[in-house]
Parts: C-alpha cells; structure tokens; sequence
C-alpha cells in the first residue's frame, strides 16, 4: 500500500466567498433562488402554518385574518414572500429543464435566466397591484 | 485503465440532488392543485374555505405537500450552511437548530390539518 496512489485531496467541503467570486446574470439568479429560499423558510414557512391555522379556527378569526392583511406592512411582507415563491419557483423550473439538457448552452442558459427574473417581478407587481 | 476521477464522500451528494428534485415536482402539482381551486371557488370565503380543509383527500394532499416542502428546505438550508458558514460548531449547531424547527412544524401540520377533530 504505497501512499503514492492515493489520489490528492482537495480540502472538503469547498467554502464560498461570496465577495471573491464575479457573478454573471445566471449566477444573479441562481444566488436569488437561495435567497429566496431562505426567505421561505425563516419567514415563509411559520407564517403559512400560523396564517392557515388561525383562518380556519372561526369566522371571527378569519375576518380578523383578512383585516391583518390589511395593513401596510402585512403586504409588504406578503409581496416579499409572494416575490420569493415566484422567483424561487420559475428559477426552479428552469433548473428542472437544464437538468434535461433544455437551454444549457451558455446564450440560452442567459436568456431563461433573465426570463426567470423578470417574469418573477411581473407576476410579484401584478399581486401587489391587486393588494393595494 | 485507470479512473479520471476517485469518487470520495458519503455519496448523499445524488440522493439529495435527486430529492431536491422530486420534492419541487410534488410541490409544483399541489401549487397547480390550490391555482385551480381558487379559480373553481372564484375567490374564497370561509365557508368555502372551510370546506376545502374539511376534505380528506385535501387534507393529506396538503400533508404530502408539507413533508416535501420540509424535506426540501432541510436540503437546501444544509447546502447554504455549507457553503457559507465556516466554524463546524457553529454549522452543527445550526443544522440542529434547522433540523429542530423542522420536525416541530411537521407536528404544527398535523395539529392544524388533524388537531380540530
């Protein structure tokens, strides 16, 4: 057993530094699918159990859900979220098709990128325009 | 002929990619389930609801949704603290913490699906 043939190591796990590391657009969009998704669970994921719980317990706490929501900083949280299931949803997509090999050659991989995040703004402005 | 590439690790690395991807799709159905009742209901009210979670099916349909939705985040929250979080006591404690949260909104779904009965 000589150590010769052991293969060198790269030191594992690799850590990022974000401030070292030059993103183009599809790398904006992929660091938002994380952002996103940190969003949905910190914030997401306890908002959407307490907010079904609490809408399903009486009429009264329904009404009394609908009139929370009505407030301006309840839909400003509620667009955020709204933005980051949206992105992280049409980035996910689009994940899923590259994962099939559609739109993996760097010009189309730019485009659905773009298509992911702007798309993503269209629908979040369309819900808050109808919050508001 | 040798290898270009010795794999080493614990080879979860593919099983997590391909629950990533699995749990999206089961994810991206229950969305297309809920867009649908909206439109079919035209808006909601708390009878209708009401109705909706009084539904078995729905019921364990929204329960597979949040399994998979919890063990989506699981992975994915594992992959960030990975990536970013250097001191390997401060990622487990944080993985713990994650892992924590997790299982206690698990027993959240089930009491706001299963607890009004």
């Amino acid at each position: 057993m000589a150590a010769v043939d052991r293969p060198v190591l790269k030191p594992r796990p690799v850590y990022l530094n974000l401030f070292a590391i030059r993103m183009p657009f599809p790398s904006v969009v992929s660091f938002l699918h994380r952002v996103s998704g940190a969003l949905l669970f910190v914030i997401g994921i306890p908002l959407l159990l307490y907010t079904v719980q609490r809408s399903l317990a009486s009429p009264e706490a329904w009404v009394q859900m609908r009139a929370a929501f009505d407030t301006p900083f309840a839909k400003l949280v509620a667009v955020v979220l709204a933005w980051a299931f949206i992105h992280h949803l049409f980035a996910g997509i689009r994940h899923l098709l590259l994962d099939v090999h559609i739109g993996v050659e760097l010009a189309g991989a730019r485009r659905s990128a773009a298509l992911a995040f702007v798309l993503a703004i269209l629908v979040t402005i369309a819900i808050a325009v109808r919050l508001w | 002929m040798t290898p270009n590439r010795i794999v080493v690790g614990a080879h979860y690395g593919w099983r997590d990619w391909l629950v990533q991807r699995v749990t999206a799709v089961m994810m991206g159905l229950y969305t297309i389930l809920v867009l649908g009742l909206l439109l079919w209901f035209g808006g909601l009210d708390f009878a209708a609801w009401k109705a909706t979670f009084g539904n078995e099916a729905f019921r364990i349909a929204t329960f597979v949704f949040m399994v998979a939705l919890f063990w989506h985040a699981w992975v994915g929250v594992r992959n960030i603290l990975m990536d970013y979080v250097k001191p390997a006591v401060v990622r487990l404690a944080l993985q713990v913490l994650v892992i924590g949260a997790l299982v206690g909104y698990a027993g959240w779904t089930i009491q706001v699906l299963w607890g009004g009965r």
